[in-house]
């Protein structure tokens, strides 16, 4: 599947986007951030405030215990500050 | 109903696009336009210029979820939203929100209900550059809980 990240996440990360391939057992939004997080000091300090972050998965907003099978594209990002 | 949405860098034109949405028409009774534009402070520091980064494939999706929920609310007769995205200084255009419906209630609750979703829930981050550097805007709860009367009681701020 499809990662993207977006503002604070991505300068963190230091990539916009890369294809994964995570272990069947990460079955959640949430499960997915804490091996996101597994992968590297600067993952690590991406998702250290993963209560903050949000998520959307085929550019709908979801919910951190949605499931991720199926899908192609998952977004991480800060909370929205447009307008 | 004409709805129109888009996410563009250059500058728009607010009183064209308010006038477009009634143009030839006689059932529209109101329109409302909000803009907002860049300013050159923020919560006590200066701000120079911003940068809007935004997620391109579900920015106007996003938009278009809030448009029709608005549309189910209001008996809206038209409706435009145009965000910009990249670099703004202070005092160029951000966001415009036009909305006509036949009557006054109905414009202006929909256009506070669109900007309220616009800014906690469409895809865009705000990055500043201040005398000290630059920095991501914090989301404000205050934005948040302008968002949060609409779920309260659905329709009931329609009246």
């Amino acid at each position: 599947m499809k990662l993207l990240y977006f503002a604070w996440v991505r300068e963190r990360v230091g990539k916009a986007e890369e294809e994964i391939a995570p272990p069947a057992d990460v079955a959640t939004v949430a499960d997915l951030m804490t091996w996101l997080a597994g992968r590297g000091e600067e993952y690590a300090h991406a998702f250290e405030k993963r209560k903050v972050i949000r998520a959307a998965i085929d550019r709908v907003h979801v919910k951190p215990d949605t499931a991720i099978s199926g899908a192609r594209e998952i977004a991480f990002f800060p909370p929205m500050t447009g307008g | 109903m004409i709805t129109t949405i888009r996410l563009q860098s250059e500058d728009f034109d607010a009183a064209a696009e308010a006038a477009k949405l009634s143009h030839g028409r006689t059932d529209i009774g109101a329109v409302v336009t909000f803009t907002g534009i860049c300013r050159d402070h923020e919560g006590g520091h200066g701000v120079s210029a911003m940068t809007l980064e935004h997620y391109p494939g579900m920015a106007e999706d996003e938009i278009a979820r809030h448009v029709e929920d608005a549309k189910r609310r209001w008996p809206l007769l038209g409706a435009t939203v145009i965000h910009r995205y990249g670099r703004m200084q202070p005092g160029d255009n951000i966001v415009l929100v036009v909305t006509a419906s036949a009557h006054r209630q109905a414009a202006f609750a929909a256009a506070d209900f669109l900007m309220d979703y616009l800014k906690t829930r469409a895809p865009f981050w705000k990055l500043e550059e201040r005398p000290d550097g630059t920095g991501w805007v914090e989301a404000k709860e205050t934005d948040d809980s302008a968002a949060a009367r609409w779920q309260a009681k659905p329709g009931a701020a329609a009246e």
